[in-house]
């Protein structure tokens, strides 16, 4: 069936769009998330090279450290303490290079066609934000599938859990993500951008190491760092579902303190949730004045 | 539907209401006025095409019509609606094909139509049948499941436009449609518009440097270094140079043009190895040459004038001539060391 002159004429199908509004941007925003979902799917490169990097840390760092702090851990593997942080380290990379993509879609035109759309900039700004969050709680629920090999079960009310503090994580990352990315106008200075920013935040959160005994100014910048508010939820729920001993599990995620106040999880989620809502009305903002 | 499908897709009538009206419109960047002070009107069903050298501010006043660029001076509407005040309405009547592609390469030519679809509030219950309409328009349905990552520059294009039209727009702005691609694909480009005209109603608003594309359009507006130097029809424009271009090979240049200017007062030139020169009535010189040369004539060609000649008697220069220099404005930079200091 080709464009030819004896194709039979058909009545052309008039379109009305309706005019703007909430539904609208709903729309607009579903299939903006949709396309991320679409996205992801497809590459499946991208899927499995994101599992190297949790399976590097927990087998090769959380082995090769385990003669240093067998002495210490109450019998816990080292590779079971880490495997919660790097859990939360999956979202925070795959969060962050799902952001990343917009600066892709400006440098190969999409980006305007969605600018274009008689849509409010917010609409697409959110879609593409909860498509983050979606994508890297789906990579976060790869990484929860090696649980056992770090002895921790397949409970389901745990996977139900965690799922919940990785979309929170995930959508506060795509959120900074989107700010970092309104401005970038090259993918090759989005990578070293994110590097730069990924980095402290990974480094500075927890997850590599309990938050126990730190000097006051480690101390301060872990507590300053929004993302540490993900990753001890995240660790707690994964312990609490560890075979050990409870001290031994306290000792490794001690309660996260406010000048001797213990945050309760739903506080500490609230943290990252207010902190990626913040982020997203500044991403809004800039996008809003970009051309 | 409406009674507006019944109308025959010819040349529009001049009462048609104004579909695209700009007055007194201004752009400057810094110290650069790239649109200086423009004023336009284009009707319903008009196919409307903006033509002049890259750098001539055709782009930026597209941007504007578009609502991508705010202007800095004057007011312009597009089917009603104030293209800063009401830009949503304006996004909602237009579609647009730009000069770089705008599609998401990893998704398949129909995903794209369907993103676009759901971005511009197609209703779903007339969806299929148009994603049908403007996929055959373009000669594309049966690829609608590949990736568009796999397709060639032209059907790039054809699916852009297949996009701008999915949403029954009154305007479509295509802004160079055919850079980059291959004369035969450029031509098949245009056989696509111009079925486009005849199948929906709606009015083209295009750009371009390309003279012989300019021919396809209802009229045509000749923009030089952000002015609009002239409006008018292809055929009235190339009226009013009055003129035809004859080319002769000789044997002596040098002594044809010295003839030409002693015995009939013409002031000829080579050009692409032909003494040319421009005369009214071309064909009825051609015996008088030939009586009163003096120098042997080896072939002539006699043309009408192209829009290459309005171009040049509009703007008292070349089109190509006219970039050159756009883009020494543009080169002469803070990167440019200055000649002679």
């Amino acid at each position: 069936m080709t464009a030819t002159a004896t194709r039979p004429p058909e009545a052309p199908v008039h379109v009305v769009v309706p005019r703007s509004g909430l539904a609208s941007d709903f729309r607009a925003a579903k299939v903006v998330w949709r396309r991320e979902l679409i996205r992801f799917s497809q590459d499946k490169v991208r899927i499995v090279t994101a599992l190297v990097q949790p399976l590097l840390y927990v087998f090769v760092l959380g082995t090769g450290l385990a003669s240093l702090t067998s002495g210490t851990t109450g019998g816990v593997s080292l590779r079971t303490f880490i495997y919660p942080g790097v859990l939360a380290l999956s979202v925070l990379f795959t969060a962050m290079f799902s952001a990343a993509s917009i600066v892709w879609d400006r440098e190969f035109g999409f980006l305007r066609e969605m600018l274009v759309a008689p849509v409010r900039r917010s609409a697409i700004i959110v879609g593409k934000c909860l498509g983050g969050a979606t994508v890297a709680t789906f990579q976060g629920l790869i990484v929860v599938a090696i649980a056992p090999l770090v002895h921790v079960p397949y409970a389901p009310v745990m996977i139900a859990i965690l799922v919940v503090e990785m979309m929170v994580l995930g959508f506060c990352l795509t959120a900074l993500g989107l700010v970092l990315a309104a401005r970038v106008r090259q993918i090759q200075s989005m990578m070293g951008l994110m590097q730069m920013i990924l980095m402290p935040l990974m480094f500075l959160s927890g997850s590599l190491y309990p938050l126990r005994d730190l000097p006051g100014w480690l101390n301060t910048a872990v507590k300053i760092n929004p993302i540490t508010y993900a990753v001890h939820p995240i660790r707690q729920t994964v312990f609490d579902h560890v075979n050990a001993a409870p001290e031994a599990l306290a000792r490794l995620n001690p309660p996260l303190t406010w000048w001797g106040w213990e945050v309760p999880v739903l506080a500490q989620l609230g943290v990252v949730a207010v902190t990626g809502l913040i982020l997203l009305a500044v991403a809004v903002a800039q996008f809003n004045k970009a051309d | 539907m409406t009674s507006i499908d019944m109308i025959s897709p010819k040349a529009p009538s001049s009462t048609a209401p104004a579909v695209v009206s700009v007055a007194a419109l201004v752009k400057r960047y810094g110290e650069i006025e790239a649109v200086a002070g423009i004023d336009l009107e284009v009707r319903a069903g008009e196919t409307f095409g903006f033509l002049g050298p890259n750098g001539a501010g055709k782009s930026t006043t597209i941007n504007i019509l578009c609502t991508l660029t705010n202007p800095t001076g004057g007011r312009a509407t597009v089917a009603g609606y104030d293209v800063v005040r009401e830009r949503r309405e304006v996004r909602r009547n237009i579609g647009l094909v730009f000069q770089d592609t705008t599609l998401d390469l990893y998704l398949t030519a129909e995903q794209n139509l369907r993103f676009h679809a759901e971005l511009y509030g197609v209703p779903r219950s007339v969806l299929p049948d148009r994603l049908h309409q403007v996929l055959t328009m373009v000669g594309l349905w049966d690829r609608r499941q590949s990736r568009v990552a796999t397709f060639s520059g032209g059907m790039k294009r054809r699916l852009e436009i297949a996009r701008g039209l999915l949403h029954s727009p009154r305007v479509l702005f295509l802004d160079e449609p055919t850079v980059g691609l291959d004369p035969q694909t450029r031509s098949s480009i245009w056989s696509y518009i111009r079925e486009l005209r005849e199948r929906e109603d709606i009015t083209i608003f295009l750009t371009t440097h390309y003279m012989d594309e300019a021919e396809n359009c209802d009229r045509i507006a000749i923009m030089n270094a952000g002015r609009i130097v002239v409006v008018d029809t292809p055929e009235a424009l190339k009226a009013s140079v009055g003129k035809d271009r004859v080319q002769i090979q000789t044997d002596d240049d040098v002594a044809a043009i010295a003839v030409l200017e002693e015995r009939f007062g013409i002031s000829a030139a080579v050009h692409n190895g032909a003494v040319t020169f421009a005369v009214p009535a071309g064909e009825q010189f051609v015996p008088h040459l030939f009586a009163g040369l003096g120098v042997p004539i080896r072939s002539v060609s006699v043309a009408r004038p192209s829009l290459d000649d309005v171009f040049l008697l509009y703007t008292g220069t070349t089109i190509s001539d006219a970039e050159a220099s756009a883009s020494d404005r543009r080169r002469s930079g803070p990167f440019t060391p200055r000649r002679g200091a």
